[in-house]
């Protein structure tokens, strides 16, 4: 198989033992890289024993993957898994930035990283030169602490390698701040500043194994292609289409603060209370005041919509972070009641100087305002911090006290889901009906109540086998590919590990023709259609959604109750022009049971043995029937 | 554009897309080779990327340096060419070049240097069509020091920085 670089890494971070190995063309060609190939991993090496392994034990396997089309799909990505410690399940959750290619250049494809090092350690890598390091000079530091210390260090370690080379360039770093640190639920794996890959919590997995950081220099070539004619004509006929995106690349995601509120209703407000506002400080201008003046993006990437943000002056004097991106807009301003620009450029960049995923670090800092508003959490609770709607530092020192595992921070560091089953107890009040989660994670920006937002129908989130995950919802039909991608079509870019942006948008796309074609011209093996949505796609699925339903240890789902929206999106939206909407139930259970009829599933959500059997998923029969969800 | 062309660089427009050393590699080495590209955008500071390469100084010290006469000037573009058979690898020109330009080919054993394209440069190329517009071709004037501009990854990477961050926070995450 062509646009493999032939070989993965696996390290065992509690012996030190550091090995090469390599996968059959069989599974390659069956799962093919990132979030394919890491739940056929998983499922090989934990299955049998999934539901008692702790995601934030040793035992958890930590998987950073590419995948064949990395690197010559305009726009790199890196896709990073595990058993998740949000859902229990597996997410392949990606992150931009060069360190796939650099991973590639380097000769690997992947690495699997089992264990737990005994003190604070990062992994260099300079193209077969491999070795754990000792992290104690950053273990405890944010950010930009960590990666000047590591880009410095990493430069003058790579030049004792490469002797008289000359200048040499950064590596690619993959890190994790104090919030992965202390094995927060809600850390991400973060690349340069900004870039993190939230969802899965894979953040506080490399916390667990005391593993701050990733760098990785590779000095080779991309691997060789099948016919590089037709790659090239690829990555030209994309980027044409990309560069007539005038203003998505203008403004990038950071339009969507006032998009997907004033136009939409589907955006989070006050703990998505509400998902309409049209406030005139939110539109996309006021953010640019803030922004450098160009475009910016990763590796290969014609869209660059990406903005860096900078406040040169006022009380936030010193924060740098992108867009904010519409996730972040959302997360951490309207949902907490943020409004300014300003504001939300400073809470995003805490969150990313703590490691934390916007996104759950946000959704559990709207659910603490939202039991402070409702008296259940007070003042003495949050230890003097008063989380007002719209007060952007106390969010900010609550963050901290998250990140950090301190006082009431501990409890708000299991993310959502977690937090609300403690608070309960501790309360005697049931809070879960606060917790806007889907299995715990905490779902995507993108409200459903209003019908308008395309990234998530009624099912998205209830059926979708990485939960909240708004990258990667269940759709009827569950080959969509537009407007927005549906979860089958997602897994194929998560797999191949290429940026959603660059191809499938809700207003450009890479047809399915065009981009299995794309695939054949890297790899050589000539994938259909009908061979992806109706074998391929749907193997990884069922995997996927066994792992998500064996759970454990301390998450366990049932379709019937957590193949659901949260609780709020039950209530109907109190403002704006979708005022008074909501889901229909009754319509809601016939779309969740056509979903499950048309994957494969039985009536309660549970994969058949005749599909599992068809897809030459023994196994898996005799797992699901040890654990009693089929005789 | 007839006679000696230079490459003018707006760092601050840099956007990171690196889409410059995929078409000098493809050009050059027919692979797609970061490493082997003859510009390279270093990223010191997340944000802060910054494009490198040759900046053809009047008195082009690495040629002066070259002990084995393996460098020479294109009379047409006014590009240093790097001989390849004749190169050894002792890095004198690296040495000599006040921004630290030339760099050794990844896997072979000779230094690499950008060659403008022989007149059509690629990298300048692909950042036009992107709309980035931190390349742009000039033609090569008298009267002027290019070399003055010759700065190193790291002085560059302070300078921009400070542009775009403000001096204080460009210390705070650099020095
Ligand atoms: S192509 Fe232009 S914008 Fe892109 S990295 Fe190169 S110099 Fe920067
Ligand atoms: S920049 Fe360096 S490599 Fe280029 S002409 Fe000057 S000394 Fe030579
Ligand atoms: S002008 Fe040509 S050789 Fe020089 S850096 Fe650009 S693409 Fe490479």
């Amino acid at each position: 198989m062509r646009g493999y670089a032939g070989k993965f890494l696996e390290i065992d971070l509690s012996s030190g033992a550091i090995k090469e190995l390599k996968f059959s063309e069989k599974i390659l060609v069956d799962y093919i890289g990132g979030r394919g190939l890491a739940t056929k991993i998983l499922w090989d090496r934990l299955g049998s024993r999934w539901e008692k392994v702790d995601p934030l034990g040793p035992e958890n396997i930590l998987l950073v993957l590419t995948g064949p089309l990395t690197g010559y799909a305009p726009g790199t990505k890196i896709c990073i898994s595990g058993k998740s410690p949000q859902s229990n399940g597996v997410i392949g959750s990606t992150v931009a930035g060069e360190f796939g290619v650099d991973l590639k250049c380097a000769g690997y494809d992947g690495l699997i990283i089992t264990g737990e090092a005994e003190k604070p350690s990062y992994i260099f890598i300079c193209d077969n030169h491999v070795e754990i390091k000792d992290a104690k000079a950053i273990w405890g530091k944010k950010a930009r602490e960590s990666l000047k210390y590591l880009v410095k260090k990493s430069i003058e370690d790579i030049k004792t390698i490469k002797q008289n080379y000359g200048e040499v360039k950064e590596p690619s770093i993959l890190y994790v701040g104090p919030a992965g640190e202390n094995r927060t639920r809600v850390a991400a794996v973060m690349a340069k500043y900004t870039h993190g890959a939230g969802y899965g919590g894979y953040g506080g997995v490399m916390g667990s194994k005391k593993l701050k950081a990733i760098v990785v220099k590779g000095f080779g070539p991309l691997p060789e292609v099948h016919d590089l004619d037709t790659v090239l004509q690829f990555f030209r006929e994309i980027s044409k289409r990309n560069f007539e995106l005038e203003h998505f690349r203008r403004f990038g995601t950071g339009a969507g603060g006032y998009y997907h509120g004033a136009v939409q209703s589907s955006e989070p407000i006050r703990n998505w209370q509400e998902e309409w506002h049209n406030r005139d400080s939110y539109r996309p201008e006021e953010f640019d005041k803030f922004w450098v003046k160009k475009y910016w993006g990763d590796f290969g990437c014609a869209i660059t919509c990406l903005k860096l943000a900078v406040l040169r002056d006022g009380k936030f004097k010193g924060a740098i972070c992108d867009n904010p991106d519409y996730e972040n807009q959302a997360y951490v301003g309207t949902n907490l009641g943020i409004f300014s620009p300003e504001d939300n450029i400073y809470l995003s960049y805490i969150i990313n100087e703590l490691g934390m995923c916007g996104i759950q670090g946000g959704a559990v800092l709207g659910f603490a305002a939202e039991l402070y508003e409702k008296g259940i959490l007070s003042e003495k609770d949050l230890e003097g911090i008063k989380p007002e709607w719209g007060d952007t530092e106390a969010f900010a020192a609550l963050a901290e006290k998250i990140a950090y595992r301190q006082g009431i921070g501990d409890i708000l560091a299991e993310g959502v889901y977690r937090a609300a089953r403690k608070i309960s107890k501790i309360k005697g009040i049931d809070v879960s009906k606060y917790a806007v989660h889907v299995k715990g994670v905490a779902v995507g920006a993108h409200g459903v109540r209003s019908g308008k937002d395309d990234v998530a129908q009624d099912i998205g989130y209830a059926c979708s086998v990485q939960a909240g995950d708004h990258t990667s919802a269940a759709s009827l039909p569950p080959d969509r590919d537009s407007p927005a991608p549906g979860e089958l079509r997602a897994m194929f870019l998560d797999s191949a590990v290429l940026c959603m942006f660059t191809t499938t948008l809700p207003f450009f796309k890479l047809e399915d023709n065009e981009i299995f074609r794309f695939y054949e011209a890297v790899t050589g093996y000539n994938l259909s259609r009908e061979e992806w949505y109706n074998e391929k796609a749907l193997r990884i699925l069922h995997l996927q959604r066994t792992m998500l339903l064996l759970g454990g240890p301390d998450a366990c789902w049932r379709p019937e109750t957590d193949d659901d929206n949260p609780p709020r999106f039950w209530e109907p939206l109190p403002s704006g022009p979708c005022k008074g909407k909501t889901l229909d139930r009754k319509k809601f259970e016939e779309n969740r049971l056509n979903y499950y009829r048309s994957v494969g599933w039985d009536e309660r959500g549970i994969p058949k043995p005749e599909t599992l059997e068809k897809l030459g998923l023994h196994e898996v029969i005799a797992k699901l029937k040890e654990v009693g969800y089929i005789d | 554009m007839k006679g000696p062309i230079w490459i003018e660089r707006l760092y601050e427009r840099c956007s990171g897309c690196r889409r410059c050393e995929i078409a000098c590699s493809l050009l050059h080495e027919g692979r797609i080779w970061p490493e082997a590209s003859r510009i390279r955008v270093f990223m010191l500071i997340p944000g802060v990327e910054v494009p490198h390469l040759c900046f053809q100084c009047e008195d082009y010290p690495c040629v002066k340096a070259c002990p084995f006469e393996a460098l020479s000037i294109n009379s047409e573009t006014g590009a240093v060419n790097v001989d390849e058979s004749k190169c050894n690898a002792c890095g004198l020109c690296i040495k000599a070049c006040p921004a630290k330009v030339p760099h050794m080919h990844p896997m072979k054993n000779h230094v690499i240097i950008c060659d403008l394209c022989g007149g059509r440069p690629r990298c300048v190329e692909t950042c036009t069509e992107g709309r980035w517009n931190a390349l742009r071709v000039t033609s090569r004037e008298r009267d002027f020091s290019y070399k003055s501009l010759a700065k190193t990854p790291e002085e560059l990477t302070r300078k921009v920085a400070e542009k775009l961050y403000g001096k204080e926070i460009a210390r705070e995450v650099y020095e």
